[in-house]
């Protein structure tokens, strides 16, 4: 890669002419962006344009039939999904996904990422360092009040937020979002909208999200994805005003 | 205020789980030594080596939802492993002098086998015997988990898999006579070190220790469930993807639950071997594999204790039973199995706690209403 820009920084994230295909159906057809140090990306995309499945080949849940994601200095695709966590990636999937049969606090203390082995799970101590990580979290997530409760019992807001602390205990360095306030009342919208504001200080975020206000209220970048491919590129105001975007999305 | 530091303190034993173990073990080491004659008492032994397995179950398939029907391979693996040894010290030149080669179990030389097979030559020393009733079973544990979890087999398929090595394991066995002993198993098991098991006292101590070994698992199986990998267990059985990308191997804690499994049912396998003098591929099937599963479920797959209590209610329904209706026995405890999954699932410890230990919270200070919550914290069956 030639640097000609002297304020030009490494990306964090850049995926490179990602493509994967199932049973012949290109789902993700040759997609390259990048994701600054600090930078809040959004995917924005029609049902089907492949929005999930970008993050799903980022994290490992899916391998790439081609193309690469470098994420550093190594080689993503190439990676267990507990390598590609420990490298600081962190994933929020569409549903919560939380362990209903267990506390909020063990929930949370799950995700803290120390004794992450057998060994180190069966040796592992709730010290105070543990103790007070995960009241923090609690509170910045408002369920502090709540850590000794069943997450089951939690309304489907608040599942979305514990799911979202148990990656902020992660402390990841690229934390990715799918669909984050998808389902969620008026108030808790705005709650999360808070909540986000306050957990990006200092990492880089990938966000896909429907909801246009919100996405513009967050983003520094958007990427529109249609039909497995980027359509377009740039600040809201850029994609908003692209007319291939106009005509498959914003049209409608 | 004091409840909830209370929860978070996961200590150990919470009274209830103390209270539990307690009487569980003066009515081991106690009552029923006091009371049974020693057939019956001998009869309660071979039941408690079938709780090291419903320990184990505990363990791999409440905890971990990892259902294996395939148990009695690591049951009869350790049981084998002790038999070789008490076989081949019964088989001293002075005892076998009437055989075409003597210094041979009975079963190789009525099989033509002229010289003991290498597998079995460990099996003249005692340690590397007790080695090998931990370790080969559990080595073998290590590969069916890491062929299957590693591909992400899991549930139903994982069940079946663990059926069929049973059954094609105890066909080998009937089939090799010569190394195995057969379908007859290998019997007439005498003593160990020159001491003989099969005397009234040797039956009264062996059960004493079968005992002592029996509360060191609960204990030591208590410490898994206490720990996070306990906890983990469960995260993994309700959201295996969620358990993944928060940087675990999924893979690994699977084939520890499925090994620690393996090892506590060889323990018990063994106890059964010098307990009750002999094993045979009947142990290693299907049938007990499933049997097995029944006991926990009946006792409650999240209970340690309750699977202890489901191993001996069972079995004494079972000895009561089928003396008078031999034939009725197998229908009885398959609709026993349908009508614990269908009306509690979680058992009689679930039951327990759902029913009884609400009414126990009113008359206790209200501390203790918050531990019933979770299924973690389950009050054992008493």
């Amino acid at each position: 890669m030639i640097v000609t820009d002297p304020a030009y920084k490494d990306p964090l994230l850049y995926v490179d002419n990602l493509s994967v295909s199932f049973d012949g159906f290109k789902a993700v057809d040759g997609v390259s962006f990048f994701v600054d140090p600090n930078e809040i990306r959004v995917i924005i995309g029609p049902n089907g344009a492949g929005k999930t499945t970008v993050l799903d080949l980022i994290c490992g849940k899916t391998r790439a039939t081609s193309g690469s994601i470098r994420f550093h200095d190594q080689d993503l695709t190439r990676m267990s999904e507990n390598g590609i966590v420990k490298a600081g990636i962190g994933r929020k999937f569409q549903n919560p996904s939380i362990y209903d049969d267990l506390t909020v606090f063990e929930n949370l203390e799950i995700s803290f990422p120390r004794g992450r082995n057998v060994f180190g799970a069966l040796t592992f101590k709730r010290d105070a360092e543990v103790r007070e990580r995960i009241e923090d979290i609690a509170e910045t997530i408002f369920l502090a009040d709540r850590l000794d409760e069943r997450a089951e019992y939690l309304s489907h807001g608040q599942k979305q937020w514990l799911e979202i602390g148990m990656l902020l205990i992660q402390d990841p360095e690229l934390l990715m979002l799918d669909e984050p306030v998808a389902g969620m009342s008026v108030s808790e919208r705005g709650k999360t909208a808070e909540l986000l504001h306050k957990i990006i200080q200092g990492r880089s975020v990938l966000v896909i999200e429907h909801d246009m206000k919100f996405v513009e209220d967050i983003a520094h970048r958007v990427t529109v994805l249609h039909q497995g491919k980027v359509l377009s590129e740039g600040s809201m105001e850029h994609v908003k005003n692209d007319p291939k975007v106009i005509e498959v999305y914003l049209g409608h | 205020m004091k409840d909830i530091n209370d929860a978070r303190e996961n200590p150990f034993f919470r009274r209830q789980e103390l209270i539990g173990l307690l009487i569980f073990a003066a009515l081991i080491l106690v009552v029923f030594p006091a009371f049974l004659d020693t057939f019956r008492l001998n009869l309660v032994g071979k039941y408690l080596t079938y709780a090291f397995v419903t320990v184990g179950l505990v363990i791999c398939w409440g905890y971990g939802g990892i259902l294996s029907l395939g148990q009695g391979i690591f049951f009869g693996l350790g049981g084998y492993c002790m038999a070789m040894f008490l076989k081949l010290e019964a088989s001293s030149v002075a005892n076998t002098k009437i055989q075409s080669t003597p210094g041979i179990p009975d079963f190789m030389d009525w099989n033509q086998l002229t010289a003991l097979p290498w597998f079995w030559k460990p099996f003249h020393s005692l340690p590397a015997s007790v080695i090998a009733v931990i370790v080969v079973p559990t080595a073998f544990a290590f590969v069916i988990g890491a062929a299957m979890f590693k591909r992400r087999v899991g549930g139903v398929y994982f069940a079946i898999i663990t059926q069929a090595v049973a059954l094609i394991l105890s066909i080998l066995i009937v089939g090799q006579q010569g190394y195995t002993g057969g379908i007859n198993g290998i019997t007439d098991l005498r003593t160990l070190l020159g001491w003989d098991i099969r005397t009234d006292h040797a039956k009264f101590i062996l059960y004493f220790v079968n005992c002592l070994l029996l509360l060191g698992a609960i204990l030591l199986t208590q410490y898994v469930t206490k720990s996070k990998l306990g906890r983990i267990l469960v995260a993994m059985r309700e959201k295996e993807d969620r358990v993944r990308f928060s940087g675990y191997s999924v893979a690994d804690f699977k084939i520890f639950a499925f090994c620690f499994a393996a090892a506590l049912s060889a323990v018990g396998g063994a106890m059964f071997t010098l307990q009750v003098g002999f094993m045979s591929p009947s142990f290693v099937g299907i049938t007990p594999s499933i049997e097995m599963v029944i006991y926990t479920a009946v006792g409650g797959r999240m209970s340690i204790l309750g699977s202890v209590y489901g191993a001996l209610i069972v079995n004494f329904a079972k000895t009561t039973l089928s003396e008078s209706f031999p034939e009725l026995w197998l229908f009885g405890l398959g609709a026993l199995f349908i009508a614990v999954v269908l009306v509690i699932p979680d058992g009689l410890a679930g039951m327990l706690s759902h029913y009884i230990a609400p009414y126990l919270g009113k008359l206790k200070p209200a501390s203790d209403a918050v531990n019933g919550k979770s299924p973690l914290n389950q009050t054992p069956a008493e």
